[in-house]
Protein backbone atom coordinates (compact mmCIF):
# COMPACT_ATOMS: atom_id res chain seq x y z
CA UNK A 1 0.00 0.00 0.00
CA UNK A 2 1.40 3.39 -0.88
CA UNK A 3 0.40 6.94 -0.17
CA UNK A 4 -1.09 9.32 -2.71
CA UNK A 5 1.65 10.81 -4.85
CA UNK A 6 1.95 14.42 -5.72
CA UNK A 7 3.75 14.71 -9.03
CA UNK A 8 6.08 17.70 -9.12
CA UNK A 9 7.43 19.77 -12.01
CA UNK A 10 10.79 18.03 -11.50
CA UNK A 11 9.09 14.64 -11.84
CA UNK A 12 7.48 15.78 -15.09
CA UNK A 13 10.83 16.91 -16.51
CA UNK A 14 12.41 13.58 -15.54
CA UNK A 15 9.59 11.53 -17.07
CA UNK A 16 9.75 13.62 -20.25
CA UNK A 17 13.43 12.79 -20.57
CA UNK A 18 12.80 9.08 -20.03
CA UNK A 19 10.05 9.17 -22.68
CA UNK A 20 12.23 11.18 -25.09
CA UNK A 21 9.68 13.99 -25.27
CA UNK A 22 10.14 17.73 -25.12
CA UNK A 23 7.79 19.63 -22.85
CA UNK A 24 7.41 23.39 -22.71
CA UNK A 25 7.62 25.21 -19.36
CA UNK A 26 3.83 25.74 -19.53
CA UNK A 27 3.28 22.05 -20.11
CA UNK A 28 5.51 21.09 -17.17
CA UNK A 29 3.26 22.88 -14.66
CA UNK A 30 0.06 21.84 -16.38
CA UNK A 31 1.07 18.19 -16.61
CA UNK A 32 2.23 18.09 -12.97
CA UNK A 33 -1.27 19.06 -11.85
CA UNK A 34 -3.01 16.79 -14.33
CA UNK A 35 -0.81 13.78 -13.53
CA UNK A 36 -1.46 14.21 -9.82
CA UNK A 37 -5.18 14.26 -10.61
CA UNK A 38 -4.92 11.05 -12.65
CA UNK A 39 -2.83 9.28 -10.02
CA UNK A 40 -5.46 10.20 -7.46
CA UNK A 41 -8.08 8.29 -9.46
CA UNK A 42 -5.69 5.35 -9.86
CA UNK A 43 -5.02 5.32 -6.12
CA UNK A 44 -8.65 4.35 -5.53
CA UNK A 45 -7.48 0.85 -6.49
CA UNK A 46 -5.89 0.64 -3.04
CA UNK A 47 -9.39 0.22 -1.65
CA UNK A 48 -9.39 -3.25 -3.23
CA UNK A 49 -7.60 -6.08 -1.47
CA UNK A 50 -5.46 -7.91 -4.00
CA UNK A 51 -3.28 -9.90 -1.59
CA UNK A 52 -2.36 -13.22 -3.19
CA UNK A 53 -4.13 -12.40 -6.48
CA UNK A 54 -1.96 -12.97 -9.56
CA UNK A 55 -1.63 -10.38 -12.31
CA UNK A 56 -3.47 -10.77 -15.63
CA UNK A 57 -1.15 -9.67 -18.44
CA UNK A 58 -3.30 -11.10 -21.21
CA UNK A 59 -6.82 -12.41 -21.18
CA UNK A 60 -7.16 -15.32 -23.58
CA UNK A 61 -4.67 -17.61 -21.81
CA UNK A 62 -2.51 -18.34 -24.83
CA UNK A 63 1.00 -19.46 -23.92
CA UNK A 64 4.18 -19.49 -26.00
CA UNK A 65 2.76 -19.25 -29.49
CA UNK A 66 5.55 -20.16 -31.88
CA UNK A 67 6.01 -20.85 -35.55
CA UNK A 68 8.52 -22.88 -37.49
CA UNK A 69 11.94 -21.25 -37.67
CA UNK A 70 11.98 -20.85 -41.42
CA UNK A 71 12.20 -17.77 -43.60
CA UNK A 72 8.71 -16.61 -44.57
CA UNK A 73 8.99 -14.00 -47.30
CA UNK A 74 5.42 -12.83 -46.77
CA UNK A 75 6.54 -11.37 -43.42
CA UNK A 76 9.51 -9.48 -44.78
CA UNK A 77 9.64 -6.03 -46.35
CA UNK A 78 12.03 -5.57 -49.21
CA UNK A 79 14.93 -3.26 -48.40
CA UNK A 80 13.53 -0.69 -50.81
CA UNK A 81 10.13 -0.79 -49.15
CA UNK A 82 11.57 -0.70 -45.61
CA UNK A 83 13.55 2.43 -46.48
CA UNK A 84 10.80 4.09 -48.50
CA UNK A 85 9.35 6.14 -45.63
CA UNK A 86 12.61 7.18 -43.96
CA UNK A 87 13.64 10.82 -44.17
CA UNK A 88 17.37 10.13 -44.19
CA UNK A 89 19.01 7.12 -45.77
CA UNK A 90 22.56 6.41 -46.83
CA UNK A 91 23.58 3.57 -49.18
CA UNK A 92 20.57 1.45 -48.21
CA UNK A 93 20.80 2.17 -44.46
CA UNK A 94 18.74 4.32 -42.10
CA UNK A 95 20.61 7.36 -40.84
CA UNK A 96 20.24 7.85 -37.07
CA UNK A 97 21.42 10.56 -34.71
CA UNK A 98 24.71 10.06 -32.95
CA UNK A 99 24.27 8.64 -29.43
CA UNK A 100 27.86 7.71 -28.51
CA UNK A 101 29.76 10.51 -26.78
CA UNK A 102 26.59 12.52 -26.70
CA UNK A 103 26.55 15.15 -23.97
CA UNK A 104 22.88 14.54 -23.41
CA UNK A 105 22.79 12.36 -20.30
CA UNK A 106 19.81 10.18 -19.56
CA UNK B 1 -36.55 2.43 -54.02
CA UNK B 2 -34.44 3.62 -51.08
CA UNK B 3 -31.62 6.02 -51.99
CA UNK B 4 -28.33 4.21 -52.66
CA UNK B 5 -26.64 5.56 -49.51
CA UNK B 6 -29.38 4.07 -47.30
CA UNK B 7 -28.95 0.47 -48.42
CA UNK B 8 -27.63 -2.27 -46.13
CA UNK B 9 -25.11 -4.84 -47.37
CA UNK B 10 -27.88 -7.28 -48.18
CA UNK B 11 -29.83 -4.60 -50.07
CA UNK B 12 -26.76 -3.55 -52.07
CA UNK B 13 -26.23 -7.16 -53.13
CA UNK B 14 -29.89 -7.47 -54.15
CA UNK B 15 -29.51 -4.29 -56.20
CA UNK B 16 -26.42 -5.69 -57.95
CA UNK B 17 -28.21 -8.99 -58.66
CA UNK B 18 -31.29 -7.26 -60.08
CA UNK B 19 -29.15 -4.92 -62.16
CA UNK B 20 -30.73 -1.88 -60.44
CA UNK B 21 -27.32 -0.18 -60.20
CA UNK B 22 -23.62 -0.99 -60.52
CA UNK B 23 -20.77 -0.74 -58.04
CA UNK B 24 -19.52 2.23 -60.07
CA UNK B 25 -22.93 3.94 -59.60
CA UNK B 26 -22.78 3.31 -55.87
CA UNK B 27 -19.20 4.53 -55.43
CA UNK B 28 -19.90 7.65 -57.53
CA UNK B 29 -22.98 8.31 -55.42
CA UNK B 30 -20.98 8.10 -52.18
CA UNK B 31 -18.13 10.24 -53.54
CA UNK B 32 -20.64 12.93 -54.48
CA UNK B 33 -22.21 12.76 -51.03
CA UNK B 34 -18.78 12.92 -49.40
CA UNK B 35 -17.93 15.98 -51.49
CA UNK B 36 -21.14 17.63 -50.29
CA UNK B 37 -21.04 16.83 -46.57
CA UNK B 38 -17.43 16.08 -45.66
CA UNK B 39 -16.21 19.70 -45.62
CA UNK B 40 -18.56 20.41 -42.73
CA UNK B 41 -18.46 17.09 -40.86
CA UNK B 42 -14.72 16.29 -41.33
CA UNK B 43 -15.31 12.54 -41.42
CA UNK B 44 -12.84 11.43 -44.10
CA UNK B 45 -9.17 12.38 -43.81
CA UNK B 46 -8.23 10.92 -47.19
CA UNK B 47 -9.99 9.21 -50.09
CA UNK B 48 -8.96 6.13 -52.01
CA UNK B 49 -7.62 7.51 -55.31
CA UNK B 50 -8.38 4.19 -57.02
CA UNK B 51 -11.96 3.71 -55.77
CA UNK B 52 -13.62 4.19 -59.16
CA UNK B 53 -11.08 2.05 -60.96
CA UNK B 54 -11.63 -0.75 -58.41
CA UNK B 55 -15.41 -0.37 -58.71
CA UNK B 56 -15.09 -0.94 -62.47
CA UNK B 57 -13.18 -4.17 -61.87
CA UNK B 58 -15.83 -5.31 -59.39
CA UNK B 59 -18.59 -4.60 -61.92
CA UNK B 60 -16.82 -6.83 -64.43
CA UNK B 61 -16.46 -9.56 -61.79
CA UNK B 62 -20.17 -9.39 -60.92
CA UNK B 63 -21.07 -9.62 -64.60
CA UNK B 64 -18.89 -12.68 -65.10
CA UNK B 65 -19.28 -14.61 -61.88
CA UNK B 66 -22.13 -13.07 -59.94
CA UNK B 67 -21.74 -12.26 -56.24
CA UNK B 68 -19.46 -14.98 -54.95
CA UNK B 69 -17.66 -13.02 -52.22
CA UNK B 70 -19.40 -11.94 -48.99
CA UNK B 71 -18.60 -8.21 -49.23
CA UNK B 72 -18.26 -7.87 -53.00
CA UNK B 73 -18.71 -4.25 -54.04
CA UNK B 74 -19.53 -3.00 -50.53
CA UNK B 75 -18.15 0.54 -50.00
CA UNK B 76 -16.31 0.86 -46.67
CA UNK B 77 -14.99 3.70 -44.56
CA UNK B 78 -11.77 2.62 -42.79
CA UNK B 79 -10.48 4.09 -39.54
CA UNK B 80 -7.16 5.75 -40.20
CA UNK B 81 -5.19 3.54 -37.82
CA UNK B 82 -5.34 0.57 -40.21
CA UNK B 83 -2.46 0.43 -42.66
CA UNK B 84 -3.80 0.47 -46.22
CA UNK B 85 -1.55 0.09 -49.25
CA UNK B 86 -1.93 3.03 -51.60
CA UNK B 87 -3.92 5.19 -49.15
CA UNK B 88 -2.18 7.58 -46.74
CA UNK B 89 -2.47 6.45 -43.11
CA UNK B 90 -2.00 8.91 -40.26
CA UNK B 91 -3.79 7.60 -37.15
CA UNK B 92 -5.06 11.18 -36.84
CA UNK B 93 -1.56 12.43 -36.01
CA UNK B 94 0.82 14.90 -37.63
CA UNK B 95 3.60 12.42 -36.81
CA UNK B 96 2.35 10.19 -39.62
CA UNK B 97 1.22 12.93 -42.00
CA UNK B 98 2.04 11.76 -45.52
CA UNK B 99 2.86 8.20 -44.42
CA UNK B 100 2.35 5.65 -47.19
CA UNK B 101 1.99 2.20 -45.58
CA UNK B 102 4.40 -0.49 -46.72
CA UNK B 103 1.96 -3.31 -46.10
CA UNK B 104 -1.77 -3.96 -45.69
CA UNK B 105 -3.24 -4.62 -42.22
CA UNK B 106 -4.62 -8.11 -41.65
CA UNK B 107 -8.24 -7.04 -41.25
CA UNK B 108 -8.29 -4.66 -44.22
CA UNK B 109 -6.64 -7.44 -46.26
CA UNK B 110 -9.50 -9.74 -45.24
CA UNK B 111 -12.08 -7.10 -46.19
CA UNK B 112 -10.42 -6.64 -49.60
CA UNK B 113 -10.25 -10.41 -50.14
CA UNK B 114 -13.99 -10.51 -49.37
CA UNK B 115 -14.54 -7.97 -52.16
CA UNK B 116 -14.92 -4.74 -50.15
CA UNK B 117 -14.03 -1.43 -51.74
CA UNK B 118 -12.49 1.33 -49.60
CA UNK B 119 -13.85 4.83 -50.08
CA UNK B 120 -11.29 6.38 -47.76
CA UNK B 121 -9.82 6.69 -44.28
CA UNK B 122 -11.72 8.20 -41.38
CA UNK B 123 -10.82 10.69 -38.69
CA UNK B 124 -10.04 9.52 -35.16
CA UNK B 125 -8.54 10.71 -31.93
CA UNK B 126 -4.81 11.09 -32.51
CA UNK B 127 -3.35 7.57 -32.08
CA UNK B 128 -6.83 6.65 -30.75
CA UNK B 129 -6.06 8.59 -27.57
CA UNK B 130 -9.50 9.80 -26.70
CA UNK B 131 -13.24 9.21 -26.81
CA UNK B 132 -14.27 12.30 -28.73
CA UNK B 133 -12.31 12.48 -32.04
CA UNK B 134 -11.44 15.94 -30.74
CA UNK B 135 -7.77 15.08 -30.12
CA UNK B 136 -7.24 14.49 -33.85
CA UNK B 137 -4.50 16.71 -35.25
CA UNK B 138 -6.79 17.30 -38.23
CA UNK B 139 -9.70 18.84 -36.33
CA UNK B 140 -12.73 17.20 -34.74
CA UNK B 141 -15.37 15.27 -36.63
CA UNK B 142 -18.84 16.66 -35.97
CA UNK B 143 -21.87 14.60 -35.01
CA UNK B 144 -24.28 14.19 -37.96
CA UNK B 145 -27.26 14.41 -35.58
CA UNK B 146 -26.14 17.82 -34.35
CA UNK B 147 -22.89 19.42 -35.52
CA UNK B 148 -22.52 21.27 -32.21
CA UNK B 149 -21.80 17.89 -30.64
CA UNK B 150 -18.93 15.42 -30.86
CA UNK B 151 -19.23 12.01 -32.50
CA UNK B 152 -17.43 10.18 -29.68
CA UNK B 153 -14.30 8.22 -30.33
CA UNK B 154 -11.81 7.14 -30.96
CA UNK B 155 -13.53 5.62 -34.05
CA UNK B 156 -15.60 8.82 -34.38
CA UNK B 157 -15.03 9.24 -38.11
CA UNK B 158 -16.15 5.69 -38.87
CA UNK B 159 -19.27 6.03 -36.67
CA UNK B 160 -20.15 9.40 -38.22
CA UNK B 161 -19.60 7.94 -41.73
CA UNK B 162 -22.35 5.41 -41.00
CA UNK B 163 -24.67 7.96 -39.35
CA UNK B 164 -24.21 10.47 -42.20
CA UNK B 165 -24.55 7.60 -44.70
CA UNK B 166 -21.23 8.35 -46.36
CA UNK B 167 -20.40 4.61 -46.62
CA UNK B 168 -22.36 1.36 -46.52
CA UNK B 169 -20.19 -0.04 -43.70
CA UNK B 170 -17.15 0.95 -41.67
CA UNK B 171 -14.20 -0.48 -39.79
CA UNK B 172 -13.14 0.80 -36.39
CA UNK B 173 -11.08 -0.46 -33.50
CA UNK B 174 -11.67 -0.55 -29.78
CA UNK B 175 -9.22 -0.42 -26.91
CA UNK B 176 -11.92 0.36 -24.35
CA UNK B 177 -15.12 1.62 -25.91
CA UNK B 178 -13.74 3.12 -29.11
CA UNK B 179 -16.26 1.29 -31.31
CA UNK B 180 -19.28 1.06 -29.01
CA UNK B 181 -19.11 4.62 -27.64
CA UNK B 182 -18.96 6.53 -30.97
CA UNK B 183 -21.60 4.10 -32.31
CA UNK B 184 -23.83 5.13 -29.39
CA UNK B 185 -23.15 8.86 -29.76
CA UNK B 186 -23.84 8.71 -33.52
CA UNK B 187 -26.81 6.33 -33.20
CA UNK B 188 -25.37 3.46 -35.24
CA UNK B 189 -24.60 -0.20 -34.61
CA UNK B 190 -21.12 -1.22 -33.45
CA UNK B 191 -19.51 -4.49 -32.47
CA UNK B 192 -16.43 -5.25 -30.41
CA UNK B 193 -15.30 -8.86 -30.93
CA UNK B 194 -13.44 -10.80 -28.25
CA UNK B 195 -9.80 -9.78 -27.83
CA UNK B 196 -7.80 -12.02 -30.18
CA UNK B 197 -10.74 -12.81 -32.47
CA UNK B 198 -9.57 -10.43 -35.23
CA UNK B 199 -5.88 -9.79 -35.92
CA UNK B 200 -4.13 -6.58 -34.88
CA UNK B 201 -1.33 -6.79 -37.44
CA UNK B 202 -1.13 -3.45 -39.22
CA UNK B 203 -3.48 -1.75 -36.77
CA UNK B 204 -1.42 1.07 -35.25
CA UNK B 205 -1.11 -0.07 -31.65
CA UNK B 206 -2.55 1.72 -28.66
CA UNK B 207 -2.86 -0.84 -25.82
CA UNK B 208 -1.87 -4.20 -27.26
CA UNK B 209 -3.53 -6.29 -24.56
CA UNK B 210 -7.01 -4.91 -25.34
CA UNK B 211 -6.92 -3.52 -28.94
CA UNK B 212 -9.72 -5.17 -30.95
CA UNK B 213 -10.76 -4.30 -34.51
CA UNK B 214 -14.54 -4.18 -35.00
CA UNK B 215 -17.22 -2.99 -37.44
CA UNK B 216 -19.62 -0.05 -37.40
CA UNK B 217 -22.70 -0.67 -39.50
CA UNK B 218 -26.27 0.17 -40.43
CA UNK B 219 -27.60 -2.78 -38.47
CA UNK B 220 -26.43 -5.78 -36.48
CA UNK B 221 -26.88 -8.16 -39.44
CA UNK B 222 -24.27 -6.19 -41.41
CA UNK B 223 -22.01 -6.11 -38.33
CA UNK B 224 -22.31 -9.91 -37.98
CA UNK B 225 -21.29 -10.47 -41.58
CA UNK B 226 -18.30 -8.10 -41.33
CA UNK B 227 -17.19 -9.62 -38.01
CA UNK B 228 -17.22 -13.05 -39.59
CA UNK B 229 -15.02 -11.80 -42.44
CA UNK B 230 -12.39 -10.11 -40.23
CA UNK B 231 -12.21 -12.86 -37.58
CA UNK B 232 -9.92 -15.85 -37.33
CA UNK B 233 -6.37 -16.78 -36.47
CA UNK B 234 -3.85 -14.39 -37.96
CA UNK B 235 -0.40 -15.83 -38.61
CA UNK B 236 0.97 -12.28 -38.17
CA UNK B 237 -0.57 -11.78 -34.71
CA UNK B 238 0.38 -14.45 -32.17
CA UNK B 239 -2.34 -13.27 -29.78
CA UNK B 240 -5.17 -14.31 -32.11
CA UNK B 241 -7.14 -17.41 -31.20
CA UNK B 242 -7.13 -20.67 -33.12
CA UNK B 243 -10.76 -21.35 -32.13
CA UNK B 244 -12.96 -21.76 -35.21
CA UNK B 245 -15.05 -18.71 -36.19
CA UNK B 246 -18.79 -19.23 -35.85
CA UNK B 247 -21.03 -18.45 -38.80
CA UNK B 248 -22.52 -15.37 -37.08
CA UNK B 249 -25.20 -14.55 -39.69
CA UNK B 250 -26.69 -17.97 -38.99
CA UNK B 251 -27.61 -16.83 -35.46
CA UNK B 252 -29.74 -13.94 -36.69
CA UNK B 253 -33.48 -13.80 -37.39
CA UNK B 254 -34.48 -15.70 -34.23
CA UNK B 255 -38.15 -15.30 -33.52
CA UNK B 256 -37.80 -14.57 -29.82
CA UNK B 257 -35.35 -14.68 -26.91
CA UNK B 258 -36.94 -17.55 -25.00
CA UNK B 259 -34.42 -19.33 -22.79
CA UNK B 260 -31.94 -16.43 -22.84
CA UNK B 261 -30.78 -15.26 -19.40
CA UNK B 262 -29.69 -11.65 -19.11
CA UNK B 263 -28.05 -9.83 -16.22
CA UNK B 264 -28.64 -6.16 -15.51
CA UNK B 265 -25.77 -4.79 -13.43
CA UNK B 266 -27.04 -2.62 -10.59
CA UNK B 267 -23.81 -0.60 -10.32
CA UNK B 268 -23.92 0.24 -14.05
CA UNK B 269 -27.08 2.31 -13.59
CA UNK B 270 -24.83 5.06 -12.29
CA UNK B 271 -26.18 7.48 -9.71
CA UNK B 272 -24.99 10.39 -11.88
CA UNK B 273 -26.77 8.98 -14.95
CA UNK B 274 -29.54 11.16 -16.33
CA UNK B 275 -32.97 9.74 -15.44
CA UNK B 276 -34.12 9.88 -19.08
CA UNK B 277 -31.08 7.83 -20.13
CA UNK B 278 -31.78 5.34 -17.35
CA UNK B 279 -35.39 5.11 -18.54
CA UNK B 280 -34.27 4.21 -22.08
CA UNK B 281 -32.10 1.39 -20.71
CA UNK B 282 -34.94 0.09 -18.55
CA UNK B 283 -37.29 0.30 -21.57
CA UNK B 284 -34.81 -1.82 -23.52
CA UNK B 285 -34.74 -4.31 -20.64
CA UNK B 286 -38.57 -4.48 -20.74
CA UNK B 287 -38.40 -5.13 -24.46
CA UNK B 288 -35.92 -7.98 -23.96
CA UNK B 289 -38.29 -9.48 -21.37
CA UNK B 290 -41.23 -9.06 -23.73
CA UNK B 291 -39.23 -11.00 -26.32
CA UNK B 292 -38.93 -13.90 -23.89
CA UNK B 293 -35.61 -13.32 -22.12
CA UNK B 294 -35.38 -13.50 -18.35
CA UNK B 295 -33.61 -10.49 -16.84
CA UNK B 296 -32.22 -10.44 -13.31
CA UNK B 297 -30.41 -7.72 -11.45
CA UNK B 298 -26.88 -8.58 -10.33
CA UNK B 299 -24.06 -6.81 -8.54
CA UNK B 300 -20.50 -6.32 -9.83
CA UNK B 301 -17.43 -4.40 -8.72
CA UNK B 302 -18.10 -0.66 -8.87
CA UNK B 303 -17.18 0.43 -12.44
CA UNK B 304 -15.17 3.34 -10.99
CA UNK B 305 -12.37 0.86 -10.27
CA UNK B 306 -12.18 -0.16 -13.92
CA UNK B 307 -11.25 3.46 -14.67
CA UNK B 308 -8.10 3.13 -12.57
CA UNK B 309 -7.21 -0.31 -13.93
CA UNK B 310 -7.73 0.76 -17.53
CA UNK B 311 -5.88 4.05 -17.11
CA UNK B 312 -2.75 2.32 -15.83
CA UNK B 313 -2.78 -0.59 -18.30
CA UNK B 314 -3.52 1.62 -21.28
CA UNK B 315 -1.00 4.36 -20.49
CA UNK B 316 1.70 1.82 -19.70
CA UNK B 317 1.16 0.01 -22.99
CA UNK B 318 0.90 3.32 -24.85
CA UNK B 319 4.26 4.45 -23.51
CA UNK B 320 5.84 1.25 -24.75
CA UNK B 321 4.05 1.12 -28.13
CA UNK B 322 4.63 4.77 -29.01
CA UNK B 323 8.36 4.60 -28.33
CA UNK B 324 8.68 3.29 -31.90
CA UNK B 325 7.79 6.71 -33.30
CA UNK B 326 11.31 8.05 -33.53
CA UNK B 327 11.09 9.75 -36.93
CA UNK B 328 13.89 7.53 -38.24
CA UNK B 329 12.29 4.66 -40.15
CA UNK B 330 8.99 6.39 -40.89
CA UNK B 331 6.96 9.38 -39.78
CA UNK B 332 8.10 12.65 -38.27
CA UNK B 333 9.73 13.79 -35.05
CA UNK B 334 8.34 13.01 -31.57
CA UNK B 335 7.87 16.75 -31.00
CA UNK B 336 4.69 16.46 -33.07
CA UNK B 337 2.81 14.32 -30.53
CA UNK B 338 -0.33 16.15 -29.41
CA UNK B 339 -0.72 17.00 -25.72
CA UNK B 340 -3.05 14.08 -25.06
CA UNK B 341 -0.54 11.60 -26.51
CA UNK B 342 2.29 13.20 -24.54
CA UNK B 343 0.27 12.92 -21.34
CA UNK B 344 -0.50 9.26 -21.97
CA UNK B 345 3.06 8.32 -22.91
CA UNK B 346 4.46 10.16 -19.91
CA UNK B 347 2.02 8.81 -17.36
CA UNK B 348 2.69 5.30 -18.68
CA UNK B 349 6.42 5.90 -18.44
CA UNK B 350 5.85 6.92 -14.82
CA UNK B 351 3.69 3.89 -13.89
CA UNK B 352 6.24 1.54 -15.43
CA UNK B 353 9.27 3.22 -13.90
CA UNK B 354 11.38 1.80 -11.09
CA UNK B 355 9.69 2.23 -7.73
CA UNK B 356 6.19 2.64 -9.16
CA UNK B 357 5.88 -0.53 -11.26
CA UNK B 358 4.55 -2.65 -8.37
CA UNK B 359 2.39 0.05 -6.88
CA UNK B 360 0.63 0.95 -10.11
CA UNK B 361 1.13 -1.52 -12.93
CA UNK B 362 1.09 -4.77 -10.95
CA UNK B 363 -1.71 -3.52 -8.73
CA UNK B 364 -3.84 -2.69 -11.80
CA UNK B 365 -3.16 -6.12 -13.29
CA UNK B 366 -4.22 -7.81 -10.04
CA UNK B 367 -7.51 -5.88 -9.98
CA UNK B 368 -7.87 -6.86 -13.64
CA UNK B 369 -7.78 -10.51 -12.50
CA UNK B 370 -10.63 -9.76 -10.10
CA UNK B 371 -12.68 -8.20 -12.91
CA UNK B 372 -12.00 -11.16 -15.23
CA UNK B 373 -12.99 -13.67 -12.51
CA UNK B 374 -16.15 -11.76 -11.68
CA UNK B 375 -17.29 -11.82 -15.33
CA UNK B 376 -16.49 -15.54 -15.61
CA UNK B 377 -18.78 -16.23 -12.66
CA UNK B 378 -21.58 -14.12 -14.16
CA UNK B 379 -21.35 -15.97 -17.47
CA UNK B 380 -21.74 -19.32 -15.70
CA UNK B 381 -25.34 -18.30 -15.07
CA UNK B 382 -26.16 -15.69 -17.70
CA UNK B 383 -25.85 -15.40 -21.49
CA UNK B 384 -25.33 -11.65 -21.51
CA UNK B 385 -24.99 -8.47 -19.50
CA UNK B 386 -26.89 -5.40 -20.67
CA UNK B 387 -26.52 -1.75 -19.78
CA UNK B 388 -25.93 1.72 -21.16
CA UNK B 389 -22.90 2.33 -23.37
CA UNK B 390 -22.37 5.88 -22.10
CA UNK B 391 -23.69 7.74 -19.06
CA UNK B 392 -25.25 10.31 -21.41
CA UNK B 393 -25.61 11.46 -25.03
CA UNK B 394 -22.90 13.03 -27.21
CA UNK B 395 -21.12 15.90 -25.48
CA UNK B 396 -20.56 19.29 -27.06
CA UNK B 397 -17.58 20.25 -29.17
CA UNK B 398 -14.91 21.57 -26.81
CA UNK B 399 -15.89 19.28 -23.93
CA UNK B 400 -12.49 17.61 -23.76
CA UNK B 401 -10.50 20.80 -23.22
CA UNK B 402 -8.18 20.35 -20.23
CA UNK B 403 -9.94 17.13 -19.20
CA UNK B 404 -7.04 14.68 -18.88
CA UNK B 405 -9.42 11.85 -17.94
CA UNK B 406 -12.25 12.66 -20.37
CA UNK B 407 -12.14 9.37 -22.24
CA UNK B 408 -11.75 7.23 -19.16
CA UNK B 409 -14.73 8.90 -17.47
CA UNK B 410 -16.95 8.69 -20.56
CA UNK B 411 -16.08 5.02 -21.05
CA UNK B 412 -16.69 4.02 -17.43
CA UNK B 413 -19.32 1.46 -18.50
CA UNK B 414 -17.11 -0.09 -21.20
CA UNK B 415 -13.69 -0.43 -19.60
CA UNK B 416 -14.37 -3.56 -17.54
CA UNK B 417 -15.58 -5.57 -20.54
CA UNK B 418 -12.60 -4.37 -22.58
CA UNK B 419 -9.92 -5.19 -20.04
CA UNK B 420 -11.52 -8.65 -19.71
CA UNK B 421 -11.50 -9.05 -23.52
CA UNK B 422 -15.24 -9.78 -23.85
CA UNK B 423 -17.47 -9.68 -26.94
CA UNK B 424 -20.00 -6.84 -26.99
CA UNK B 425 -22.61 -5.35 -29.28
CA UNK B 426 -23.69 -1.69 -29.19
CA UNK B 427 -27.11 -0.83 -30.59
CA UNK B 428 -29.18 2.37 -30.49
CA UNK B 429 -32.06 2.30 -27.98
CA UNK B 430 -33.67 5.74 -28.25
CA UNK B 431 -33.04 9.49 -28.01
CA UNK B 432 -32.65 12.21 -25.41
CA UNK B 433 -32.42 15.87 -26.50
CA UNK B 434 -32.59 14.63 -30.12
CA UNK B 435 -29.32 12.76 -29.59
CA UNK B 436 -29.04 8.96 -29.71
CA UNK B 437 -28.37 6.65 -26.73
CA UNK B 438 -26.78 3.21 -27.01
CA UNK B 439 -27.37 -0.14 -25.33
CA UNK B 440 -24.54 -2.62 -24.83
CA UNK B 441 -25.11 -6.37 -24.94
CA UNK B 442 -21.99 -8.00 -23.60
CA UNK B 443 -21.21 -11.73 -23.70
CA UNK B 444 -18.42 -14.06 -22.65
CA UNK B 445 -15.21 -14.32 -24.66
CA UNK B 446 -15.81 -16.00 -28.03
CA UNK B 447 -19.57 -15.93 -27.53
CA UNK B 448 -20.08 -13.36 -30.29
CA UNK B 449 -22.95 -15.42 -31.67
CA UNK B 450 -25.06 -14.85 -28.56
CA UNK B 451 -24.46 -11.09 -28.63
CA UNK B 452 -25.49 -11.04 -32.30
CA UNK B 453 -28.56 -13.17 -31.63
CA UNK B 454 -29.82 -10.94 -28.82
CA UNK B 455 -28.93 -7.63 -30.49
CA UNK B 456 -30.53 -8.71 -33.76
CA UNK B 457 -33.77 -9.84 -32.14
CA UNK B 458 -33.92 -6.56 -30.19
CA UNK B 459 -33.15 -4.48 -33.29
CA UNK B 460 -35.73 -6.18 -35.51
CA UNK B 461 -38.41 -5.70 -32.88
CA UNK B 462 -37.69 -2.02 -32.23
CA UNK B 463 -37.17 0.94 -34.54
CA UNK B 464 -34.30 2.84 -32.92
CA UNK B 465 -31.76 2.33 -35.72
CA UNK B 466 -32.59 5.45 -37.74
CA UNK B 467 -30.52 8.00 -39.67
CA UNK B 468 -30.56 11.81 -39.64
CA UNK B 469 -31.72 13.88 -42.58
CA UNK B 470 -28.52 15.89 -43.05
CA UNK B 471 -30.31 18.68 -44.85
CA UNK B 472 -32.24 19.27 -41.63
CA UNK B 473 -29.59 18.58 -38.98
CA UNK B 474 -26.66 20.46 -40.54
Amino acid sequence: MHKAQNITADDVRKIAKLANLKVSPDEVDKFAGQFSQTVEVVNELNEIDTAGIPETYQVTNLVNITRDDVVDHSRILSQESALSQAKKTHTSFFVVSRVIDSTDEI
Amino acid sequence: MKPLHSLTIKEVHEGYKNGDFTCTDLVKHFLKRIEKYNPQLNIYLSLNPKALEQAGAIDREIKEKGIDRPLLGIPFAIKDNFLTLGIETTAGSNILKGYQPQYESSVTRKLLDAGAIFLGKTNMDSFAHGSSTETSDFGPTLNPWNPEHLPGGSSGGSAAAIAAELATAALGSETAGSVRQPAAWCGVTGFKPTYGRAGRYGCIAMASSTDSPGPLAKNIADAALITKVISGQDPFDATTSSLPVDDYPQFLDKQDLKGIKIALVKEYLLPQMRPDVKDLILNAVSKLKELGATVEEISLLDPKYSIGVYTVIQRSEVSSNLSRFDGIRFGHDRDLFCQESKRRIMLGTYTLSAGYYDAYYKKALAVRTKIVDEFSKVFENYDAIVGAVSPGPAQKVGATKDQPMFGEMEDVLLEASSIAGLASAGVPCGFVDNLPIGLQITCAQFNEKKAFEIADCYQRNTSHQVFPNLDETL
